[in-house]
């Protein structure tokens, strides 16, 4: 059973934060193993297994990139493992100049705005995401990703060096 | 006459179900320990004779025989110090290096030789003892406490622990439960205790933090309150940071008075407990004015101390800001800024420090949620737990996991599995492969921790997969699953899955165990798991060498003519020698013979291949060949 089908939801993109809080609550109303204390063993070992299966589905797909990249894995989309290469010339530069700009970034607030922008523009990608999911176009959604994922990447590499510069200051 | 009721196993109704058997809420806190019970929905603790709720968490085996635990222990400490032991709660699950000193003496005697790979053990009243045995007499205790005051059996409870406690110290904690014959209905994590507390109290909605400083450890934790749901967002801390510390830092400064005035002490482990009870006393009452004085006697020589309140928020000020920027921390794990934290509430008797409050106000700017004792907030919210899972409540606690798990690679670098934060129960898995051609075993190394590096993380458990069919590097699929439960507690399994070689060995991380007991448990099962392997491969190589024979003798009964008579000679030794090694158990025998049969017999094969060609060939038309060849 795919994750979106375990929490009876609609394999889509779209997908309000409430909405999937109350499929996960309602579903962990009636698995979770604060409800079978005191059952059979083997009811157990099944709540604690289902429970689990629930918790691996809300994981994947509150986040909108994880929740893409696994749509995108049910929709024959296969996506290089993490920390491998990136094998797109055009996201190879966006990522070098970023990553220059960074490096550049001598204060807190500088080290702040390139990370409004890159947040920036992972809404934007996502928000094209949608388009390019309808039209089945693979290869562009595969692009698109990739480009997430470096973005997202991107960001955690910002909150690093602005802890950095924080400290250095201090 | 009443008819037998016959159950299967495992299936027998819980005991006592039909004289409504209590479930307690248990705080086996550093300092106090409190035990609680909820009916209805409305939780209360229970009291001693005098109306104390607090059990002071010290445990006596005094020289008169018999255990002491609570006030009277205490009390004892203070004339036979070696016979009595306070916060045993740091040592749960802990080696010898987790413990801190004052002026290098610790305030333990140190059993010689533990806590090296295992769980360390003390020497009170001239025994060893585990930290676990020693936890068990506080819960007895409180056990005891709950069935006079509740005059019923009480067999089954709730027990808190420090969110950020790891799995040795949780497992240690399950233990000491067993001991003092407590069934444990759940580990609940303190801090979503006390929001439970709250939270049910007040019908409060939204985002909200828990700041835990207590006797020796301090946790910071987010939750979500909604609708009855307690969702535990995000969560950090330190096992080794609390009020312990503040009473050491002015036992510290009043051993480094002395020594200026010239009093020569000899610090061991007796006068280290006597300035550490001196400098808590302090501490509480810089709580409630701005100025104290202590006096001090050690091996006859009296001296006194004072300590100003600025000055002692002073020396405690480095402590405050590290538990802040854990705070920090955890806000961002979860994707929150301060302005979404609807409320804090305050645990842990070190947030009666008026620095405290005034920090954490400051840093949340929201007032402090205090209404409920902070000493009995955690047991409270227990035994609200208590209640719902006996008595079927409709409350749901989602709770996460506090530190990383993984797996060490290559060079030491760890790979994690499971990250924190990661809503429990969860069971999770990665494969990796071997590295070097023919590999037959990979070491798994389970580590807990935030660090890259194995070296900075705690160690779990070690065991070794073996018995992996020999394969070029990379190909072999090893696939390792962490199930992490509702109490927060790890298993660890792996198994090889391209061969089929399915090995599985479960592995419970265990503190209470040195690495050499758990590796002879371990080497137990593999050596039976190796075992079944080699017989397995010599099965194969016997099928098919057999294999093998049954078609040279076909071919020789066909085309034996095709061979001289020597070469038939050698051919038929080789056969000889094959058979006879399969009648043997040496499977590395086995496949020499195979193979010298093999090259032995490949002219034979070759020669029968040709003629086969030719016979096909003779008689046919190039159109027929060329249909026959297309086919």
């Amino acid at each position: 059973m795919d994750h979106f089908a375990r929490l009876g939801l609609p394999a889509a993109l779209d997908l309000e934060p409430a909405t999937l809080d109350r499929a996960y609550f309602t579903a962990q109303r009636q698995w979770h193993p604060d409800r079978f204390v005191g059952r059979p063993p083997d009811e157990r070992a099944k709540a604690s297994t289902e429970a689990a299966g629930l918790n691996d589905a809300y994981r994947t797909l509150k986040d909108p990139l994880s929740r893409a990249v696994y749509l995108a894995g049910l929709n024959g989309v296969e996506l290089p493992g993490d920390g491998k290469t990136i094998d797109d010339p055009d996201l190879l530069m966006e990522a070098m100049e970023a990553r220059e700009a960074l490096h550049e970034a001598a204060t807190p607030e500088a080290v702040d705005a390139l990370a409004v922008r890159s947040r920036d523009e992972m809404t934007k990608a996502l928000a094209g995401l949608g388009t390019l999911f309808l039209r089945h176009d693979k290869a562009a959604i595969r692009k698109a990703l990739l480009r997430l994922r470096y973005l997202d990447k991107f960001a955690e590499e910002a909150r690093a060096r602005r802890t950095n510069l924080q400290r250095v200051k201090a | 006459m009443s008819l037998l009721e016959i159950h299967e196993p495992g299936e027998t109704p819980l005991p006592h179900a039909g004289e409504a058997s209590l479930a307690v809420g248990i705080d086996l806190g550093t300092t106090n320990s409190v035990v609680a019970i909820a009916r209805d929905g409305v939780p209360a603790a229970l009291h001693d004779d005098t109306g104390k709720a607090l059990v002071p968490s010290v445990v006596a085996y005094p020289d008169a025989g018999g255990v002491l635990v609570g006030e009277e222990a205490r009390l004892l400490m203070a004339h036979e110090p070696r016979n009595a032991v306070a916060s045993i709660k740091r040592l749960m699950g802990r080696g010898a290096a987790d413990l801190h000193t004052v002026a290098g003496v610790l305030p333990y005697e140190i059993e010689p030789g533990s806590g090296q790979t295992d769980m360390v053990k003390l020497r009170i009243g001239g025994k060893a003892r585990s930290p676990v045995e020693v936890s068990a007499e506080i819960l007895k205790a409180l056990r005891a406490r709950a069935e006079a005051a509740l005059d019923k059996p009480v067999e089954r409870a709730v027990i808190t622990v420090p969110a950020y406690f790891d799995d040795a110290a949780r497992t240690a904690t399950r233990d000491a439960a067993r001991v003092a014959g407590l069934e444990v209905l759940r580990l609940v994590n303190e801090p979503t205790a006390a929001a439970l507390a709250y939270g049910l109290d007040k019908g409060s909605e939204g985002l909200y933090a828990v700041y835990d400083l207590g006797g020796g450890t301090f946790d910071f934790s987010l939750l979500r309150l909604e609708k009855g749901v307690f969702q535990v967002l995000a969560t950090g801390g330190d096992t080794a940071l609390g009020g312990d510390d503040f009473d050491r830092a002015i036992a510290e400064r009043m051993l480094a008075e002395r020594k200026k005035d010239g009093i020569a002490d000899q610090v061991d482990e007796a006068t280290v407990k006597t300035a550490l009870a001196l400098a808590r006393q302090m501490k509480e009452q810089l709580s409630e004015r701005d100025q104290t004085s202590g006096r001090l006697e050690l091996g006859g020589a009296p001296s006194f101390h004072a300590l100003g309140r600025a000055e002692f928020e002073a020396m405690i000020a480095k402590y405050i800001s590290r538990t802040l920027d854990i705070a920090a921390n955890v806000l961002i794990d979860a994707g929150m800024s301060v302005s979404d934290v609807q409320g804090v509430v305050l645990v842990g008797g070190s947030t009666r420090l008026p620095l405290v409050r005034t920090e954490v106000g400051g840093m949340i700017g929201k007032p402090a949620l205090t209404d409920i004792d902070p000493d009995e907030v955690v047991a409270l919210g227990a035994a609200l737990q208590a209640e719902a899972l006996t008595g079927g409540g409709d409350t749901l606690l989602l709770d996460i996991t506090p530190l990383s798990l993984g797996l060490e690679t290559m060079g030491g670098i760890v790979e994690k599995v499971v990250p924190r934060n990661t809503p429990i129960p969860v069971q999770l898995a990665q494969e990796f492969t071997t590295y070097q051609d023919g590999q037959t075993a990979m070491a798994i190394h389970v580590v807990q921790g935030e660090r890259e590096m194995v070296a900075d993380c705690r160690s779990l458990a070690r065991f070794e997969l073996s018995g992996i069919p020999p394969m070029t590097a990379g190909a072999a699929r090893i696939r390792v699953s962490f199930a992490v439960d509702a109490d927060g507690l790890l298993a660890v399994s792996a198994e090889e899955r391209t061969t089929g070689v399915a090995q599985r060995i479960e592995v419970k991380p265990s503190y209470g165990l040195s690495h050499d007991d758990m590796a002879d448990m371990l080497y137990d099962s593999l050596e039976h798991a190796e075992a079944d392997v080699t017989q397995r491969l010599l099965v194969e190589a016997r099928v098919e060498a057999r294999r093998n024979l049954l078609a040279l003798e076909a071919a020789l009964a066909k085309d034996g003519s095709l061979l001289a008579a020597d070469e038939r000679a050698a051919l038929d030794g080789a056969r000889a020698h094959l058979e006879a090694a399969i009648a043997g158990e040496d499977r590395d025998a086995i496949n020499a013979a195979a193979e010298a049969l093999e090259s032995l017999s490949k002219p034979f094969a070759e020669r029968r291949m040709d003629r086969g060609i030719r016979e096909a060939l003779a008689g046919l038309s190039v159109g027929e060949l060329e249909s026959r060849v297309g086919e």
